[in-house]
């Protein structure tokens, strides 16, 4: 670890390198309709109704028959639209989204036929670092998306969510500083091995409660949707996109919340640890991790069911005279025990 | 007590959180918590919806839907006599009555004369119940079914055959005292 390069735990040859992305890209994928469907079927709950359940049993089918809609449709631009970016932008949207999800840790080092495997995409020595400069690539797709749409909705909706993703980003980076601190490690299977004695949750409660409601804005999620707004925007910087472009910027979207959801589980609840000294076998870990990142998107769901879109001035004057104070002030604070 | 006391009348107003920094901050946490609380109650009170097409909602008895002509029970001659009140009653003008005579071989109502054509356009019909009071006979009342949609707009021309069909019973009826 001295060289100033970062480093990339690697345990695995080539070959297992790729299985893992297919397997981890395919998860992801086949979990992101599912999301989509318990996302509405709760939201309807949170209504006094039931939601979708028409299509298939428990109306499961519903992504697929709305994916089957969305593909048919024909592709279409404006004529003010800048014909390559606009294309460009969803594939943006969603490749950031993936390869951030790469990082989020699913287990620990497993032994698979003779082989050790980490069950994660990659182990790099710079985690939190990595995540946020994809999130950072992935603001380009928001922002190309609605530029080159070449319509005012898009455009305003693209404006807000640069400035937006800018403000929270700096909170939500500070908030996981203090965990980092705490821990010693910028690797987050080191960050989870450090939790074996106490989850950060309980240690790193106020940078848990900012990263979480930095969380909302990054993700572009009630009440922080004002990317989308679409009672002003019309749905924002997507408002020009249909068929499968327009499913490529949902996937995304719905993507990002998995992610933010692994990285505060990772951080916060300890990945793939379990409570009370329990030791599962490895196979288990997933399942625990799938089922702590559950837990965050019901809540952001819970959320959405909730709280009303806020005004522009008020998200920038929490995010900035609120948030981010905190964030510092959780920050030195954490400084400031973990070396006295 | 002076004039301008507004003494006990004072409502309470819940007030918005002010959008102030850290006191804004404290105050919008608790509000969002008490949200929450509000959202996860609609969970636990469970839905109230009801799965139309499986499941109806029972109409009154009185309950104005499609209509239905009657045969006397006994007898099984038609109550209808080709008055045409219920025409001259209808503020839609969607009912015809085309009368005829009866004769002994040839005998359908109980009165003189009968209802060689009767139809109700439903497309046109608003569902009053003015004909039911206008009828002299009770010949003429207003069903429970109000399941009619079609495809074209002919097919909603009832005749009286279709009128004097027993309809099929698709619509749930409340008891009484329900």
């Amino acid at each position: 670890m001295s060289s100033s390069v970062a480093v990339v735990g690697f345990y695995e040859p080539w070959w297992i390198q790729i299985i893992k992305a297919l397997v981890i890209f395919a998860a992801a994928f086949a979990i992101l309709p599912i999301l989509t469907v318990y996302e509405r079927k709760l939201l309807g709950r949170f209504q006094n109704r039931y939601g979708p359940n028409r299509v298939g049993p428990f109306g499961l089918m519903q992504p697929l028959a709305e994916i089957v809609k969305f593909a048919t449709k024909e592709p279409f631009r404006p004529t003010t639209s800048i014909g390559y970016m606009f294309r460009i932008a969803p594939m943006i949207a969603i490749l950031t989204a993936v390869a951030a999800l790469a990082l989020v840790p699913f287990g620990d080092v497993q032994h698979i036929f003779g082989q050790r495997v980490g069950l994660y995409g990659i182990d790099v020595s710079i985690g939190p670092l990595y995540v946020f400069a994809f999130a950072g690539i992935s603001f380009y797709g928001i922002m190309l998306g609605g530029w080159s749409s070449g319509s005012k909705y898009s455009f305003l909706g693209a404006m807000r969510g640069a400035a937006q993703l800018i403000s929270y980003e700096v909170s939500q980076g500070l908030a996981l500083v203090g965990v980092v601190i705490t821990a010693g490690t910028l690797s987050l299977t080191g960050i989870v091995h450090a939790q074996r004695g106490m989850w950060y949750l309980i240690p790193q409660f106020a940078g848990f409660v900012i990263f979480l409601v930095a969380s909302f804005a990054e993700t572009n999620r009630a009440p922080f949707d004002l990317v989308e707004a679409d009672a002003e925007l019309v749905g924002g910087y997507f408002t020009e996109y249909g068929g499968t472009p327009f499913i490529a910027f949902m996937f995304a979207e719905y993507m990002n919340m998995i992610v933010v959801a692994g990285i505060a589980t990772t951080m916060f609840l300890g990945g793939w640890l379990l409570p009370f000294g329990i030791h599962p076998p490895g196979w288990v870990d997933p399942f625990v991790v799938v089922a702590k990142m559950m837990i965050f998107i019901t809540f952001f769901i819970w959320v959405r069911a909730t709280l009303p879109r806020l005004r522009y001035d008020q998200l920038m004057s929490f995010g900035w005279k609120a948030l981010l104070p905190l964030a510092t002030l959780n920050l030195l604070v954490t400084a400031i025990l973990v070396v006295s | 007590m002076s004039p301008y006391d507004p003494g006990e009348d004072v409502i309470a107003v819940q007030r918005a959180p002010t959008s102030g920094a850290v006191r804004g901050t404290y105050r919008a946490f608790g509000e969002t918590l008490r949200g929450l609380k509000t959202t996860f109650a609609r969970i636990v009170e469970g839905t109230t919806t009801i799965q139309y097409p499986e499941e109806k909602t029972p109409v009154y008895p009185r309950f104005r839907g499609r209509h239905k002509l009657h045969r006397f029970e006994d007898t099984g001659l038609e109550k209808c006599v080709g008055c045409s009140l219920c025409a001259a009653a209808c503020p839609a003008d969607c009912i015809r009555v085309v009368a005829a005579e009866n004769t002994p071989e040839h005998r359908i109502s109980a009165g003189e004369r009968y209802a060689a054509v009767y139809e109700i356009n439903l497309s046109r019909c608003i569902f009053c119940g003015y004909c039911e009071v206008a009828c002299p006979f009770d010949a003429i009342t207003m069903g429970h079914d109000y399941e009619m949609s079609d495809y074209s707009r002919s097919d909603l021309i009832f005749t009286k055959e279709m009128l004097l069909a027993e309809p099929i019973e698709r619509t749930p009826l409340r008891n009484e005292g329900e």
